[in-house]
C-alpha cells in the first residue's frame, strides 16, 4: 500500500485542481453523462428505425452495447490517457516523467484524471439491467458471472488496447489520431452485433483484436439464443482469457517502447 | 493578405504528413463501420431508408467521414489556451480583426484537408462499396458551396466554444458540450432523416450543426431534388454564427484580464 501513496497524492492533486473551475466540472460530468446516454442512443435510434436489424431486437442491441460500453468506460476511466503519451513524447514531457522515482504506468494513469470518464460508466452501468430486463434476460447464477466475467475481460481487453494504441507513439511520434481507431473505433465496433459487419472487417476487429468478445458473444449467451453465424456458446466464457492475452501483448509494446525511447529535445 | 493566411494555414497543416495518414486512416476504420451499420439497418426495412438507398447511404458515410476533417469538427483548444495564458493579446494588437484573421487561416487548412483527408476516405470506400455519383452536373457546384458554408458554420460554432475561455478560462465543459452537439446533431453518427417526425425537419433546417454534416452530404447524395432549401439554411446560419462569433468576439475583449506571471 506503502508504494500507492505517491500516485493516490498525484490523484487528489489532479482532482482538486481541477475542482477549481466548478463551472467547467459541472458542465463537464453533465456533458459527459449526457455523451453516453447519447453515445447509446445511437444504437437505439438505428434498431428503431430498422425494426430487427441482423436479427436482433432493439432491446437485445442496447444489451450487446451496455455490456460492452462498460468495459470500455472502466478501461477509459484506468488508463484513458494513454492516448495522452503521444503529447507527452512530442513535447518532451516524458522525459520528466521517466526521471521522477515512480514507474512511468503510475504516473501516467495518476496525471490526468478526468471525471468525465466517469459519466459514460454510469449510464452503462444504469443502462444494462435495464436492457437485460427490457430484452427478457431471465438472470441465473451462470449468466450473473459471465455478465461480470465480460466486464472484467472487456476492461482488460478496452486498457490494453489505449496502452498499446498510446505506446506506438515511441515509435511513431507524429501518430496523431490512429489510435481512436482502436480504442473508440473498438467501442463502436463492439456495440453492434458483429453480425453487421462484412466478413473480413468483422474478422479482423471481432477475432483479431478479440472485440467481439466484449459485448456480443457474452450477450448471446445472457439472451440464450445461438449465434446466427454459428460461433458456440461458451464463447462468452472466454471474455477474460481473451482480455488477459490482450493485456500480455500490451505489456510487450509496452516495455519495448520505454526502452526504444529517445527524448525529442526541446 | 487573407490570402496569405490562407496559404499559411494550408502549408501547417501540409507539414504534417503522418497524422495527416493515421488520420485519415482512423476516418476510413469509421466508415466502415457506421457504413456496414446503416447498411444493415437498410436491409432490414427492405434496402431504402429514409429516403437512403444503399449507394446514398455508402456515399453519405464516406462522404462525412471525409468531411469530418474539412469542417474540422474536433476542434482543437489553441485558441482556448492562448486565451489562458495570455497569448491572445499579441493576436488582438494585429490591425486585423481576429475573427476573419482565423477563418482565412481556418479556410486554407480546410483546402489541405479537402485534398488529402476528404479523397483518402472516399477513395477507400470506393473500393469496398457501391457509391452514389451525383447524376445531376449542377449538384457538383451545390456540393461545392454547400461545403464552404459548412466550414464557415463550423467555424464559428468552434470559435464560440473557445470564446468562452474569456470567462472561464478552462473550456473541457463547452468543448464535452460541443463534442455532444456536433457528433449526434449533425449528421455525423446517423442521418437525421432516420428520426421519427417531425424532428428530423426541426433538427435539420432547426440548428447550425445540421449545416455542418447533414447538408452538404444530402446535396451530395441527391436525396431529394430540392436542395435549395438547404443551401438556403445553411447561408442564414453562416451568417447567424459569424454575426454571433464577432459580437461574442467585441464583448469578450472589452472583458479581457490578462493574468499575470
Amino acid at each position: 500500500m506503502a508504494e500507492a501513496r505517491p500516485y493516490l497524492r498525484l490523484f487528489a492533486s489532479q482532482v482538486r485542481g481541477q475542482a477549481q473551475y466548478r463551472a467547467s466540472l459541472w458542465l463537464d460530468l453533465v456533458g459527459s453523462f449526457l455523451i453516453g446516454l447519447l453515445d447509446l442512443s445511437g444504437v437505439v435510434v438505428l434498431f428503431r428505425a430498422g425494426g430487427r436489424v441482423a436479427g436482433f431486437t432493439t432491446a437485445e442491441a442496447l444489451l450487446v452495447a451496455a455490456l460492452a460500453t462498460i468495459g470500455f468506460a472502466l478501461a477509459d476511466l484506468v488508463v484513458g490517457n494513454m492516448d495522452t503519451i503521444r503529447n507527452l513524447v512530442r513535447t518532451g514531457r516524458m522525459d520528466a516523467v521517466l526521471l521522477r522515482p515512480l514507474g512511468a504506468f503510475g504516473q501516467l494513469v495518476a496525471m490526468d484524471f478526468q471525471p468525465r470518464r466517469a459519466g459514460r460508466l454510469a449510464v452503462a452501468l444504469t443502462l444494462l439491467p435495464l436492457a437485460a430486463a427490457w430484452a427478457g434476460v431471465h438472470w441465473t447464477p451462470a449468466r450473473l458471472a459471465v455478465a461480470l466475467l465480460a466486464i472484467l475481460g472487456g476492461s482488460l481487453l478496452f486498457g490494453a488496447i489505449f496502452t498499446g494504441t498510446g505506446t506506438v507513439a515511441f515509435w511513431w511520434i507524429d501518430s496523431g489520431e490512429f489510435g481512436n481507431s482502436f480504442t473508440y473505433g473498438g467501442r463502436d465496433f463492439a456495440a453492434y452485433p458483429v453480425g453487421v459487419y462484412g466478413s473480413v472487417f468483422r474478422r479482423i476487429f471481432a477475432y483479431g483484436l478479440g472485440l467481439g468478445f466484449a459485448g456480443y458473444y457474452p450477450a448471446l449467451l445472457l439472451l440464450g439464443r445461438p449465434d446466427p453465424l454459428g460461433a458456440p456458446a461458451w464463447f462468452a466464457w472466454l471474455t477474460p482469457a481473451v482480455g488477459l492475452a490482450a493485456c500480455a501483448a500490451a505489456a510487450l509494446l509496452w516495455r519495448a517502447g520505454i526502452r526504444r525511447y529517445r527524448s525529442t529535445g526541446s | 493578405m487573407y490570402l496569405a493566411l490562407g496559404r499559411a494555414g494550408f502549408r501547417r497543416y501540409a507539414s504534417y504528413r503522418i497524422a495527416t495518414l493515421a488520420g485519415a486512416s482512423t476516418n476510413i476504420t469509421f466508415g466502415f463501420m457506421r457504413c456496414y451499420a446503416l447498411l444493415a439497418v437498410a436491409a432490414a426495412t427492405g434496402g431504402t431508408i429514409a429516403g437512403y438507398d444503399g449507394p446514398r447511404i455508402a456515399t453519405f458515410v464516406w462522404g462525412s467521414q471525409g468531411t469530418l476533417a474539412v469542417i474540422a469538427i474536433w476542434a482543437t483548444t489553441e485558441q482556448a489556451e492562448r486565451i489562458r495564458t495570455g497569448d491572445v493579446v499579441v493576436d488582438l494588437q494585429r490591425p486585423v480583426d481576429p475573427v476573419w484573421h482565423l477563418l482565412a487561416v481556418d479556410l486554407g487548412r480546410a483546402v489541405f484537408h479537402l485534398l488529402t483527408r476528404f479523397t483518402l476516405p472516399l477513395l477507400a470506400g470506393a473500393l469496398v462499396f457501391d457509391l452514389y455519383w451525383p447524376r445531376h452536373v449542377v449538384t457538383y457546384p451545390l456540393f461545392a458551396a454547400s461545403l464552404v458554408l459548412a466550414i464557415v458554420v463550423s467555424f464559428a460554432c468552434r470559435h464560440l466554444v473557445q470564446c468562452a475561455a474569456y470567462w472561464t478560462l478552462d473550456i473541457r465543459g463547452p468543448q464535452v458540450f460541443w463534442a455532444l452537439v456536433s457528433g449526434l446533431l449533425s449528421g455525423l453518427y446517423f442521418p437525421l432523416w432516420l428520426l421519427p417526425e417531425p424532428w428530423g425537419v426541426l433538427l435539420v433546417y432547426g440548428t447550425p450543426v445540421a449545416s455542418i454534416i447533414q447538408a452538404p452530404m444530402d446535396i451530395l447524395v441527391e436525396r431529394t431534388d430540392h436542395p435549395y432549401p438547404l443551401l438556403a439554411a445553411q447561408a442564414g446560419w453562416a451568417v447567424v454564427m459569424l454575426g454571433a462569433a464577432r459580437g461574442v468576439q467585441r464583448v469578450a475583449e472589452r472583458k479581457l484580464v490578462v493574468q499575470g506571471g
